[in-house]
């Protein structure tokens, strides 16, 4: 089992969800970060103070699976956040001890095999 | 001074104020339907139509729309405001001319703002000033003296109390205009593109509807019946509208929602713009509740086509302006509004012109939109790229956030003056 972490920019959000779904990846958590990536910075102006924003807005995925997962995750992950600039993102790819669904208490893989609702 | 009435300036000074505050509030009633990071833009269309067309108006807006001429457009005379005074403008004129121009001002104003609707989240913001005062003077003024000026319309007995040309049909049939030359937001069809703040919408409104008061009450000019009628129906209209749209919610989704509450409020309030002080209380309640009908299937039908008229315009404006333009050709009545009836009350005349309005208003404001957007469009261009929409309007063309959270923010400017070591610990991370 492996935890996939994809940070990527908010508006190739939804693209990367569409990729992960047609992978046939499911659970999902996103959230909201900022972070820098070399990228340029964007400078602001409010009323007599400029500013340069040292952060970006970035999505973040946390994706556990199991391994045959592991590469198609990566894939969809590239392919949906892409844009060939600079602040495209980062994947890390972290090995997984312990995995436990609250709901029935099943653990590791069969905990991270996605049900039906 | 010679006849001037005291009262009827009184309120025409507070209903321009009313008018003005409807563009802010549209602003904000916009931006809340956009997505967060082009807030600021969408606000600044509205902020910028006060800026330009104010101007315009003044230089020849005016002049053009209110100056005898001819049946089309009207002359130079009043350009640079010339001859616009403390006199009334004519004999039955009870208030100051340059108050008139003023009041007439701020219709010109709302209106170029709610053309922007059309092109928010995309639209370069220099191309849209630009068009913004071409369209102001090609466009508003052309219509504001067909149907207010003397021109061919209000001259062959077309009713429209306060805008049902200009203003609705006129932004409405435009914005649909400009959707197709600006063309569709790069996500348009490809993400769901929802609004980012009901509240913001909620909330711009009810300002809408609280300056529409003065839009419709003023529109009588005076403290008279009609300004009175206009004023009241003004409040009856959009309640009906509010009904139905439940109603009409409830029956396709099984839930009222707030941002069809909304649009419900704006779309009574067009309906009645042109109505106002022709028609009864009772019948502004049946065009609020019937005339529901036309622009909720507009607002369903338009997001299935590749039109990306963002924020639909021409459902709640140009539709339900042109619903209200010949509803009162039916239900006109001389009791009520002392000049003339429609068809239900015995004259199928004033119906006729009302038509007329309905098919002359739409095709002039669709065309002359057209050839003023490539014109723009030729000089410079009219669309952010595709990588400054993913970023976001506020930044790319305005350098600054609604949502700015200042962390990770380096000062540049001023420099830092408590000075010292600090500089080097914020600098720059590259």
């Amino acid at each position: 089992m492996k935890l996939v972490i994809g940070i990527v920019r908010p508006e190739k959000a939804n693209d990367v969800l569409e990729c992960l779904y047609r992978a046939e990846v499911r659970g999902i958590s996103i959230s909201r970060v900022q972070g820098h990536g070399g990228e340029l910075d964007r400078v602001e102006t409010y009323r007599g103070t400029t500013v340069k924003m040292a952060l970006a807005d970035k999505v973040r995925f946390e994706i556990a699976v199991t391994e045959p997962f592991v590469g198609p995750t990566i894939e969809a992950l590239c392919e949906g956040g892409r844009t060939g600039e600079v602040g495209d993102g980062k994947i890390f790819v972290v090995p997984l001890e312990q995995v436990v669904r609250i709901r029935t208490g099943e653990t590791d893989e069969t905990a991270v095999t996605p049900v039906r609702a | 001074m010679n006849g001037i009435d005291t009262g009827d300036t009184a309120w025409m000074l507070a209903a321009t104020a009313l008018v003005l505050l409807m563009t802010p509030a549209l602003g904000l009633f916009y931006s809340g339907l956009v997505r967060g990071k082009n807030t600021l833009n969408t606000f600044m269309m509205c902020v910028g139509a006060i800026a330009v067309a104010a101007l315009t108006w003044a230089l020849v807006g005016y002049s053009l729309a209110f100056d005898e001429g001819n049946g089309f457009v009207g002359g130079l005379d009043h350009a640079l405001l010339r001859d616009v005074t403390f006199e009334p403008r004519d004999e039955s004129s009870t208030i100051p001319h340059l108050l008139f121009m003023a009041f007439q001002a701020t219709f010109c104003i709302i209106t170029v703002a709610l053309v922007a609707g059309a092109v928010v989240e995309r639209m370069r913001f220099g191309a849209f000033l630009l068009f913004a005062g071409l369209w102001s003077v090609g466009v508003y003024a052309v219509l504001a003296h067909w149907a207010f000026g003397g021109g061919w319309l209000i001259a062959n007995g077309t009713l429209d109390f306060a805008g049902g040309v200009p203003v609705e049909m006129g932004s409405g049939f435009s914005a649909l205009a400009a959707a197709l030359v600006v063309g569709a937001r790069k996500d348009y069809h490809r993400q769901a593109l929802l609004p980012h703040n009901a509240v913001y919408v909620l909330v711009g409104a009810g300002l809408l509807w609280f300056g529409w008061f003065g839009f419709n009450g003023g529109s009588g000019f005076s403290t008279g019946n009609a300004g009175v009628l206009a004023f009241v129906n003004t409040l009856l209209c959009p309640a009906a509208t509010l009904v139905v749209w439940f109603a009409l919610d409830l029956i396709r989704g099984r839930q009222a929602t707030a941002i069809g509450a909304a649009t419900a409020i704006i779309v009574g309030c067009v309906l009645i713009t042109p109505a106002g002080g022709f028609v009864s209380p009772g019948w502004a309640i049946a065009l609020g509740a019937l005339g529901t009908l036309p622009s909720y299937a507009v607002i369903m039908w338009r997001p299935r086509t590749r039109i990306d008229e963002t924020l639909d315009v021409l459902a709640a404006h140009g539709t339900a302006g042109l619903t209200g333009i010949l509803f009162t050709g039916f239900v006109a009545q001389t009791s009520w509004n002392g000049v003339a009836d429609g068809l239900l009350y015995g004259d199928a005349g004033t119906l006729g012109w009302q038509a007329l309005a309905a098919v002359a208003t739409p095709a002039y404001a669709f065309a002359a939109t057209w050839v003023l957007l490539k014109l723009v469009g030729a000089v410079m261009p009219l669309r952010a790229t595709d990588h400054e929409q993913a970023l976001g309007m506020d930044v790319v063309q305005h350098g600054e956030e609604a949502y700015a959270s200042g962390e990770g923010a380096i000062i540049i400017e001023p420099p830092d003056v408590r000075a010292g070591d600090r500089g080097v610990l914020v600098a720059d991370p590259a």
